[in-house]
């Protein structure tokens, strides 16, 4: 399996979807071929198209606020002397975090298809937020699809949903978290898929719908280039990128436009869910060699057991709280591209404390365990090493969890 | 030796009446329980699909999600539904049995393991929802090796070009999703809407089997009698659930509402 070079990732897919040959696919029923066909020749065309590309970079710079900031993180640095410690802070985007890049090209796309409907599903509320809000803008009616676990967890994104016009639908079946609200949402689309477009809200599912994601986010990456060159005269020369993984897309924005270059210079590590430390449940299906497995269309590795059922996961950011991970990183990770290892419950709520201890920057949970492992290895590494941490959320929609577990003096009132 | 399921159909034909299929979720409510269900509803019921309950469908409606969770929650295994078909295979061996899926289980079980089983166990032919065409073109030939009849689904989506495609690389029996529609939704299209659809896709091909299936209940069945056959799934699993919720036995009220559909196409 070989990554190609000067060819995006998201077009290395074979005639079927699959990347190296079996990650992704579209194992979907007959009823969705043609909606996913159309939406595959209405990207491909856009995708090419200068009209298209300046009205999404319009949207991204004057609604999105792009770019977003990369600040050093000059406390952190002198704390933890070693690597050089940044953050691409994406959070600052409309909303609060990396989905509304995603959210906005589905809802160009659907207007562009005619379509009046959109509808979506949502684990930490973050993609439902910016779907609601990017509905709200293109003037499309908005379902989000969540799971009833989350929505108790997840409140602020809820009532922000809410808030902007969408429907929000309870999932009660299975695990009542994203997983199970990606399927009432394929099940949704499935039945309504002539009136309806729908978004997935990361890079998994059908194969267009992984590319359609890896393009939007890949925003992130093409700001943090310029940013680096503006402020090292060029790329640095040891660079490392950490970005938390659920199912991928921020990671895969935060790296897309490095992808060329030998790891040696830009590493790519991606953090996946652990858990609680004293769990073996954990939504790190890369990290603990999970098999091959067919989740909502895609091949991929998954958390499975020996019959082909799902496995339940269990991870106290909702974000990262999925049995899959996107077929474009486990093609990374066969291709040796990027490495992969986690983070548990404790030690993402660990980093934060240390984070929001020196910096003026309040991490959601999700990029909290990219923070962990990141400055723990930054304080094995050299001084002109560049450690760059996508921090992709904001803290605001884990005000209750953080409660909870840390007490009242780590909640802000904004 | 002719598949059982084309001699189902040709024994419904020569009653001048559309063969009827059950689904039911294979250890829906127990291993035991499914398995009498399936003896008691075999004598009037042509052809019997078997569900392999998956805990992440991305096609079935709210009724079955209900049977598959309860059949999973039990602890069906993948070698207890073929346990299940071998056992109802000793008391009526002639009558076709189809199990319908997701792909996953059985890539994880493994495309020839599954297929060998499938044939030791009697298993005559698969329906896997979410492996269309051209993906399934591998194991369909599989299949087409062990005499099993790889069904091909077909939508009210499926483009005209499409169609011809799907049906001249099909096997002997196809089916049709009557709607854009989950199964068990409620039949939001006339029934001579699609019999018109079911019309144009029978004339490309009018040798090949053709069964409705999704949204068919006893109160629109009889509407739909024309076709070659006709999938009754959700109202079963209902009619389960109901059951077990009033404390009735599943087994005897799913045998009468079997024998009600068959009355109603005779």
């Amino acid at each position: 399996m070989k990554l190609k070079k000067r060819v995006p990732v998201i077009d290395q897919g074979n005639s079927l979807g699959f990347w190296g040959g079996k990650f992704g696919g579209n194992f979907v029923p007959e009823t969705l071929k043609k909606p996913i066909e159309d939406l595959e020749i209405l990207f491909n065309k856009l995708k090419k198209d200068r009209k298209f590309i300046n009205e999404r970079d319009k949207y991204f710079k004057n609604w999105v606020g792009s770019p977003t900031r990369f600040i050093k993180l000059e406390n952190l640095t002198n704390h933890i002397n070693g690597a050089q410690i940044w953050s691409k802070v994406v959070s600052d985007a409309n909303g609060g975090a990396h989905k509304i890049y995603n959210a906005t090209v589905h809802c160009l796309l659907a207007k562009r298809s005619g379509k009046k409907i959109i509808c979506g599903d949502t684990g930490a509320g973050y993609a439902g937020k910016m779907l609601s809000m990017a509905a709200k803008k293109f003037g499309l009616k908005c379902k989000i699809f969540m799971g009833a676990k989350d929505i108790a967890r997840q409140q602020p994104n809820v009532k922000a949903m809410k808030k902007n016009g969408a429907q929000v639908i309870p999932v009660y079946s299975g695990s009542q978290t994203l997983v199970d609200a990606v399927s009432e949402c394929m099940r949704f689309w499935v039945a309504n898929c002539d009136t309806t477009a729908m978004c997935v809200g990361s890079t998994v599912g059908p194969a267009v719908f992984v590319r359609i994601c890896g393009w939007s986010t890949s925003q992130i990456s093409r700001e943090l280039k310029v940013q680096l060159i503006e402020e090292f005269g060029s790329i640095p020369k040891k660079l490392k990128l950490y970005n938390c993984v659920g199912g991928g897309s921020s990671s895969f924005g935060f790296w897309n436009e490095f992808m060329d270059y030998d790891k040696k210079q830009v590493e790519f590590i991606g953090v996946e869910a652990g858990g609680p430390a004293k769990s073996k449940k954990h939504a790190a299906p890369l990290t603990y060699g999970s098999k091959i497995g067919i989740l909502h269309g895609a091949a991929q590795y998954v958390n499975q057991n020996s019959d082909g059922q799902i496995e339940e996961t269990e991870s106290i950011s909702a974000g990262l709280d999925y049995p899959g991970i996107s077929p474009l990183h486990c093609f990374l990770k066969d291709t040796k591209r990027a490495r992969y290892t986690s983070a548990s419950d404790e030690e993402a709520l660990n980093a934060f404390k240390l984070v929001t201890k020196f910096e003026d920057l309040r991490p959601s949970l999700e990029p909290s365990h990219a923070f962990f492992v990141a400055l723990k290895e930054a304080k094995k590494l050299s001084k002109d090493t560049v450690v760059v941490i996508n921090s992709c959320g904001d803290a605001y929609k884990d005000r209750g969890i953080l409660k909870k577990r840390l007490g009242k003096k780590y909640v802000k009132s904004n | 030796m002719l598949n059982p399921i084309s001699v189902a159909f040709k024994k419904a034909k020569a009653e001048n009446r559309p063969a009827l299929l059950t689904y039911t979720v294979a250890g829906d409510s127990s291993k035991k329980q499914s398995l009498d269900i399936l003896k008691s509803i075999s004598k009037n019921a042509d052809i019997l699909e078997v569900g392999v309950p998956h805990n992440t469908p991305v096609a079935d409606g709210s009724q079955i999600q209900t049977s598959a969770y309860r059949a999973i929650k039990k602890g069906i295994k993948i070698n207890d539904i073929f346990r299940i078909v071998k056992d109802f295979k000793k008391f009526d061996k002639n009558k076709p049995i189809i199990l319908m899926g997701y792909y996953n289980m059985i890539f994880q079980y493994g495309d020839n393991n599954f297929l060998n089983k499938c044939k030791t166990s009697g298993v005559n032919g698969l329906i896997v929802v979410d492996l269309p065409w051209p993906e399934n073109k591998n194991f369909a030939k599989k299949c087409k090796k062990k005499s099993i009849y790889f069904i091909q689904l077909l939508s009210p989506t499926t483009t005209s070009k499409r169609l011809k495609k799907i049906i001249e690389n099909s096997h002997p029996m196809n089916y049709f999703i009557s709607m854009l529609s989950t199964t068990g939704g409620k039949l939001k299209v006339s029934p001579r809407e699609i019999l018109k659809n079911y019309n144009r896709i029978k004339k490309i091909n009018p040798k090949k089997e053709i069964v409705i299936g999704f949204g068919i209940t006893d109160k629109t069945i009889r509407k739909l009698k024309s076709a070659d056959g006709l999938v009754v799934g959700s109202a079963i699993c209902k009619e389960i659930t109901r059951s077990l919720n009033s404390r009735q036995n599943p087994v005897t009220n799913v045998g009468k509402l079997v024998r009600k559909l068959k009355n109603r196409i005779k």
